[in-house]
């Protein structure tokens, strides 16, 4: 649905109006956004701790290449974003497609489960998932012992630390994606399915054909925030795991603010968030590429 | 509620409807389970609340409430001054909310309803930095108000970058997109300003919409923990999450106070989606998640 074209209040000459509206968030904007985006990208090129920020050239750079933790780091981070995302978006479509559903009963009380999570603080979830699997009292490890299986060491081991982290961010985000895929399923009209049904179409039919189809644009709304969201990742990093053990779980986000604001090592750090950046633009330009205008 | 979920006339063959039975049955059977372990981790961060220390951490763990809430409560008080930080977060979440609502509904409202020289470009900015992980400007920000405004363990502090929401702008836009340019223009010809023709024409109509927005945003400033925590070095000036979070990342762990403190933070606004949780998402699908 594209907006309506903007042909309400046109004057002959050029209007005022809308400039005195736009300009409180535009000073926001240019002074707290704008600039500091091209600020950032000057300071990757100088060294915060040498006096008042002495020029370095690439070293920052170059440094980045050679870091062991900044590899350890940004191949985390991959990691996280190729299982979570997918599995959270496949379930979030699942979610909503079911509560979309007229077969089902309960509604209220089903969309309240999922989307419960919601509205809890990444601080406030990550200290319960902490306490969930805590290794000698986590309710998790006692249900598992419950059902005769093996306790597993959960914070203090690498595959398994990374295993909470995805678990915890699916639980929290899965509800905020399907609500969105669900505004999207009811924006798609009954007519439709009604059309394909008469035709004989199965609903498995209905779902690839019609439904998917259609949910595309919520879809690749979906996965661009998640993308951008995971390659930010720092609160579950930093509050379940502390970014271990060792740097089993350390992530872009949690060195960046190692090297920010541990170290004050700005320059360097402005790097590691450009990296980000940079990352971020070849994921968004490659799923509007797959997922975007055309078909 | 979904046009879906209308009754649907009897005529159908039976063979349909046997076939609509199995497919519900197996629907619940499917939802049920992952319903029961998504509350799980809410139920038990309640429980916990409630809970003495040792209980939470002996052999046969509760499931139902104690009555260590208090005493859970004057913890976590005593550790983190906790009231406080909480009001800190009242005060943040509230300016916040009415000041970006303000914002972004006259620049949405600018970008929907007027055509002027630079729109394009200026939006097509505003659109550009939405996929720039705000990462980037983090320590720039942080220079400009800690050293440069002197600001730190301020409400500014922590306001200020936050305020240039995109996506509020991107949300109001398309709001305001539904309002009847007849209607705005018989009001001008009424003589109505282009101020009164935004507060009170088209910010009427497009009252749902910005109670969703207010809501997103409201919990978004609430819930926003890595800013404030850069910003907020004085244990008086912490929010609510910036205060909990010391507390987590500490090797002794309260869990009992943090449990409180998680429930504080969150209960209010599970009953808010309770309330609200149709017309949410009724306003969420009128605003701007569409292409």
């Amino acid at each position: 649905m594209t907006s309506l074209p903007a042909r309400t209040a046109r004057r002959p000459r050029v209007p005022v109006a809308p400039y005195l509206f736009i300009l409180p968030y535009l000073l926001i904007f240019a002074s707290f956004w704008a600039w500091p985006i091209v600020s950032s990208f000057l300071m990757s090129f100088r060294d915060s701790r040498l006096g008042p920020s002495a020029p370095l050239g690439l070293s920052n750079w170059s440094r980045l290449l050679s870091d062991e933790s900044f590899r350890t780091a940004l191949q985390n981070t991959l990691v996280i974003l190729a299982i979570q995302v997918p599995l959270m978006l496949t379930l979030a479509t699942a979610l909503a497609v079911a509560l979309n559903s007229r077969l089902l009963r309960a509604q209220g009380l089903f969309r309240f489960a999922f989307f419960a999570p919601l509205v809890v603080g990444t601080v406030a979830y990550s200290a319960v998932f902490r306490l969930l699997f805590n290794t000698d009292y986590g309710m998790v490890n006692r249900a598992l012992t419950g059902l005769g299986l093996p306790a597993v060491d959960w914070l203090n081991q690498p595959v398994p630390a990374m295993t909470v982290i995805i678990l915890a961010m699916t639980w929290r985000w899965t509800g905020y994606n399907a609500i969105i895929l669900l505004a999207g399923l009811q924006g798609i009209r009954e007519d439709v399915y009604e059309a394909a049904s008469l035709d004989g179409a199965t609903p498995a039919q209905q779902f690839w054909r019609i439904t998917l189809p259609l949910l595309r644009p919520s879809l690749l709304f979906c996965l661009v925030l998640s993308v951008i969201g995971t390659l930010q990742l720092f609160t579950e990093s930093s509050l379940i795991t502390g970014s271990g053990p060792g740097n089993a779980t350390l992530t872009l986000g949690t060195y960046l603010y190692q090297q920010g604001f541990q170290s004050f090592n700005f320059g360097y750090s402005s790097a590691i968030a450009y990296a980000v950046a940079a990352l971020a633009a070849v994921f968004s330009a490659v799923q509007l590429r797959l997922f975007g205008r055309d078909g | 509620m979904s046009a879906r979920s209308l009754p649907r006339t009897d005529g159908a063959a039976p063979s349909r409807r046997s076939r609509d039975r199995t497919a519900r049955f197996w629907l619940h059977a499917g939802l049920v389970p992952l319903a029961l372990l998504f509350l799980a981790p809410l139920w038990l961060m309640l429980v916990f609340s409630t809970q003495p220390e040792s209980a939470i951490f002996s052999p046969a763990p509760p499931v139902w409430f104690g009555g260590a809430f208090l005493e859970n409560f004057r913890g976590l008080q005593a550790d983190t001054n906790f009231l406080r930080a909480l009001w800190n977060s009242v005060v943040i979440s509230t300016l916040y909310t009415l000041l970006s609502m303000v914002f972004t509904s006259l620049a949405g409202f600018a970008f929907s309803k007027y055509s002027f020289p630079g729109r394009g470009l200026l939006f097509g900015l505003i659109l550009a930095t939405l996929t720039i992980p705000s990462f980037v400007t983090i320590i720039p920000q942080f220079i400009l108000v800690a050293r440069d405004l002197h600001l730190s363990n301020t409400y500014w502090a922590v306001l200020l970058p936050t305020l240039a929401n995109t996506i509020g702008i991107f949300y109001m836009r398309q709001a305001f997109a539904a309002v009847p340019d007849d209607l705005l223009n018989a009001a001008r010809i009424d003589g109505a300003g282009d101020l009164r023709l935004y507060a009170q024409i088209a910010l009427p109509i497009v009252r749902p919409a910005l109670a969703a927005l207010a809501i997103l945003l409201f919990l978004g400033s609430w819930n926003d923990y890595l800013w404030p925590l850069i910003v907020l070095t004085q244990k008086d000036s912490y929010t609510m999450p910036v205060a909990l979070g010391t507390l987590v990342g500490l090797t002794r762990v309260s869990w009992g106070g943090i449990m409180v403190g998680t429930v504080m933070a969150t209960v209010p606004f599970l009953a808010l989606f309770l309330a609200l949780q149709r017309q949410f998402v009724a306003g969420i699908a009128g605003g701007a998640v569409k292409d």
